[in-house]
């Protein structure tokens, strides 16, 4: 490996490590906030990806049926629970928030179908349509266990992933697609060339987590969001509703896996089940972060790329292996480093 | 349920199932086969999920590491299975060591996450490394054969898989009833407890780590020779929350919810697979894997505690006798009376910029009970914690009976001789009267996961028990010894705490608050408990807020305030003291 290689490895290294710096943000964000390790959270972003593509190839993209359906059953079950409160006054809002307004974009891109949208166009309604299914599945499956240990919040994730990849295979079959170029060129830098999408990447990335930076520290709903993760009861006491916060959790984040989405498809080949490991691999990133820290979780993310990226240079089959394995020395490292708050569960 | 009934029950089950392969057809086998092979890793994690609180997504990669060791030597090399099985429990064992020691300190949701990452390492190393076959796999194993006799048909290997089951089953109750176990059982609620009562947490982790991730070697060693193929496909991270959801769905924490669960997945599978393809041809594997997911998630918001539990709340209880007369364990000699026990000298504890403890000494002498007391925010409860080992000092230095302790750890302070209880009660609720006290006893025997799971700590459990129930009798609650301490109220649970400490044989009895929550009767009945122990000889050191009982019981008091220590005397003295007056009153009028 010359100096060369080894400048070319490091910025698509980089640029996969910003990826997974949005995706282990969004992370954080939900465990902040809600305890959830959202272990669906990379499904998400390949989903985007895939629908994506079928927007440009003029095809009704299979999220606008699992929107449909995962909306039908949120709304299902609120009003069930509304009705059996005996609150049926609150119905109609319900209907609106829970089915209505989901499936508003889900609604646009089934009427457009067939025709071929503007870019900019295209890109928002992609991202319009991935919003709603965090904050439905959070509806569906974690709302009726808000209580429950992190730990048993942790199994049911996995267990939703599965589901999850499932349903990807039937909403969007087993193809994977690869998207457009969103930028097409490339300039040198010290005489390595970069790509325009590496750019894009690098840049929206930072965009992005400014974006959330100013969010949490200069808005009220940032700053009730922080109180949520740092005290839920005392957060409870001052009026932040914390079902409100969640939501407001999954959206935002959701917005990052969707731009994570978008960015990874013209540059990887995207299946229905990719998201498992990009988001795995988002999450030593933030591990590395103590699934507390955004700072270091981002430093964390882009080295994971860079080992990445050397790593399947050295060995392409064993990438992922080595990736994997780096977790072994940084819990180590964690475990030394890290003051943990004892969970002290008593069943 | 009376005993002859309970046998003949168990006797007439074990001889239906070894019976079956006589009166069931090779299919049936076949399913109990993989049953059994499935509630092998399910009961391991039945003991780690269940019993210790951790949860694991890596147990289908144990089970391939052992599938693939036993592959490589009997297929590649050439050699007898059983070579296989040690190479597989050895390999198995060694890398759930090396995981768990990196892990486990961390805890929580932490070695949750690593388990999936290295599951998925661990798969990509099986589908990838050609010496193992990569994708393909490793074909025509040979069978284990027992004896000269060789265990290739279905029906043959079903006595091995069975028998291994149930014993692995027998060393795993075993296990779960003695001192080990109990300490393994306590883990769930945290380390604050177990720490205190000089169990080394980390260690009992680890070690449970390991055992279940052995039961998943033997599972995976059995499966390997049954079906005489290894690929990587089985031991994906899919297999490893199925494993999960058999342990929870048959209920983790109990020995037969393996079994129950496994039965429950294999037929409900075997039932899936002749259905779905009716209802959605072409994609059935995924819808499989969907309606499982889904199926889970439904029943972890329903119904957590699994079958077994829900159907034992059926059957009566067994009526338990309180357990014999036995040897009293081994006692500590007290020290001479009015020596000096413990000497705290100018302990300081900083938290930031805060000083909760300023430059605080005293003495504590023996067979004495000392009182610190001071208004809220004095710092006794930080001084508490310094002493217990549950805080290190910032600056200063304590020794107990001649030995520095200073900034030694809760286990070791406990080995010490110093027995704690706490100001917000730390029970197992789910846990009997008789066991809680029983932990107490955690650092007077001795023995380990191998003793206890062969069954040779019986004399010495016997004498624990005895000597817990003695502990239980004296604080007043020895009457119903086979109570869930969640069922008590608060009052008792404060005296229960007491039983425990009392259990450890302390020289030190250390207690936070113990009249809080008492009614004047109970308080009464402490305050008499506390003057036999020290006419016993004990040494206790209390920190209360309950003045009346402070003053007619206490020798002498330190009084703090502010983090400092304001005057220390016999309880007249301290009374009169303007200085106490000002702290209390805020001022003499």
């Amino acid at each position: 490996m010359n100096a060369q290689i080894a400048a070319i490895l490091a910025i698509d290294g980089i640029a996969s490590g910003a990826i997974y710096v949005l995706i282990a943000i969004g992370f954080v964000l939900i465990f902040a906030v809600t305890r959830i390790i959202f272990v669906p959270f990379g499904d998400i972003a390949a989903f985007t990806a895939l629908t994506l593509a079928g927007l440009e190839n003029k095809q009704l993209p299979g999220t606008v049926g699992m929107v449909a359906v995962l909306a039908a059953m949120a709304a299902l079950m609120e009003i069930f629970s509304l009705w059996r409160k005996g609150a049926l006054d609150r119905i109609p809002r319900a209907l609106f928030f829970y089915l209505v307004l989901p499936l508003m974009p889900a609604a646009i891109i089934w009427l457009t179908a067939g025709t071929m949208l503007p870019t900019p166009l295209r890109l928002l309604l992609t991202v319009a349509v991935i919003l709603p299914i965090a904050p439905l599945l959070n509806r569906i499956v974690y709302q009726p266990i808000a209580d429950a240990t992190v730990l048993l919040l942790l199994i049911v994730s996995v267990a939703l992933h599965f589901a999850m990849s499932g349903l990807g295979l039937l909403f969007f079959g087993p193809e994977g697609v690869r998207t457009q170029s969103l930028v097409d060129f490339t300039t040198f830098i010290a005489g390595t060339p970069v790509s325009g999408q590496a750019m894009l990447i690098l840049g929206s990335a930072i965009f992005f987590s400014f974006l959330l930076y100013l969010f949490f520290n200069f808005t009220l709903y940032g700053k009730a969001l922080h109180a949520t993760a740092i005290n839920r009861t005392g957060a409870r006491l001052m009026g932040i509703r914390p079902q409100q916060a969640c939501t407001i959790a999954f959206l935002l984040s959701s917005v990052l896996a969707a731009v994570s989405g978008i960015l990874i498809a013209p540059v990887n080949t995207i299946f229905y089940d990719s998201g498992f490991l990009i988001g795995l691999k988002s999450f030593v990133g933030a591990i590395i972060g103590g699934m507390v820290s955004f700072p270091v979780t981002a430093v964390g993310s882009v080295f994971v790329g860079v080992l990445e990226g050397f790593a399947a240079f050295l060995s392409s089959p064993f990438k992922d292996v080595i990736v994997f394995s780096i977790l072994i020395p940084v819990l180590l490292w964690r475990s030394y480093t890290l003051v943990h708050a004892e969970e002290e569960d008593e069943e | 349920m009376n005993r002859q009934i309970t046998i003949a029950v168990g006797a007439v089950a074990l001889l239906a199932l070894f019976g079956a392969p006589l009166y069931l057809a090779p299919f049936s086998i076949t399913l109990l086969n993989y049953i059994g092979v499935y509630s092998l890793i399910a009961l391991g994690l039945v003991l780690l999920t269940g019993n210790a609180g951790m949860v694991s997504f890596g147990q289908a990669s144990f089970m391939g590491i052992a599938a693939y060791a036993t592959g490589w030597a009997s297929a590649v090399m050439g050699y007898s299975p059983w070579l296989g099985l040690i190479l597989a429990l050895v390999l198995t064992g060694l890398v759930a060591a090396v995981l768990g020691a990196v892990t486990l300190r961390l805890g929580g949701h932490f070695l949750s996450l690593s388990t999936i990452a290295w599951g998925l390492a661990l798969y990509f190393s099986f589908g990838n490394i050609p010496g193992l076959g990569a994708f393909d796999g490793i074909p025509s194993l040979p069978p284990i054969s027992i004896g000269g006799i060789a265990l290739a048909d279905s029906g043959q290997i079903f006595y091995l898989i069975w028998g291994a089951l149930l014993l692995s089953m027998l060393a795993i109750h075993n296990l779960l009833n003695s001192r080990v176990g109990r300490a393994l059982r306590a883990l769930r609620g945290g380390n604050a407890l177990v720490e205190s009562l000089g169990v080394n947490a980390l260690q009992i982790r680890l070690i449970t780590f390991v055992i279940a991730a052995l039961c998943a070697a033997l599972s995976g060693w059995l499966y390997a020779h049954m079906s005489r193929f290894v690929s990587p496909t089985p031991f994906d991270v899919t297999m490893s929350i199925i494993f999960l959801m058999m342990a929870m769905i048959g209920g983790s924490g109990y020995l037969l919810g393996a079994v129950v669960g496994a039965a429950i997945i294999i037929l409900l599978r075997n039932g899936i697979q002749d259905v779905l393809p009716m209802i959605a041809p072409g994609s059935s594997g995924q819808l499989e894997v969907v309606v499982f997911a889904s199926l889970f998630i439904l029943f972890l918001q329903r119904a957590r505690n699994g079958i077994v539990p829900f159907i034992a709340q059926w059957i009566p209880e067994p009526h338990r006798e309180r357990p014999p007369q036995a040897d009293a364990l081994p006692r500590q000699q007290q020290p001479a009376k009015d020596t000096a026990l413990m000497q705290v000298e100018a302990v300081t504890r900083r938290f930031g910029g805060l000083i909760a403890v300023n430059d605080v000494s005293f003495d504590v002498r023996a067979g004495e009970i000392l009182a610190l007391i001071g208004p809220n925010g004095a710092g006794k409860t930080t001084m508490f914690n310094v002493i217990t080992g549950a805080l290190q000092p910032s600056a200063g230095r304590i020794t107990f009976a001649g030995k520095d302790i200073t900034g030694a750890n809760a286990s070791k302070i406990a080995a010490a001789g110093i027995a704690r209880t706490f100001q917000h009660v730390k029970l197992r609720p789910k846990m009997t009267l008789i066991d809680n006290v029983l932990l107490g006893t955690y650092g007077r025997a001795s023995a380990g996961f191998i003793k206890s799971a062969l069954r040779l700590d019986r004399a010495e459990e016997a004498r624990a028990r005895h000597e817990a129930m003695k502990q239980l009798d004296r604080v007043g609650l020895g009457d119903r010894p086979y109570e869930l301490a969640g069922n008590l109220p608060l009052g008792n649970q404060r005296v229960l705490e007491i039983a425990r400490a009392l259990a450890a044989d302390p020289v030190l009895l250390v207690l936070d608050e113990p009249a809080a929550g008492l009614r004047r009767q109970e308080k009464l009945a402490l305050a008499e408990l506390l003057r036999t122990l020290r006419a016993e000889g004990l040494t206790i050191l209390l920190v209360e807020h309950d003045m009346e009982f402070v003053m007619g019981l206490v020798d002498r008091i330190v009084v703090m305030e502010f983090g400092c220590k304001l005057c220390e005397g016999d309880p007249a003295a301290v009374r009169a003291d303007t200085r106490v007056q000002e702290a209390y009153l805020g001022g003499v009028a």
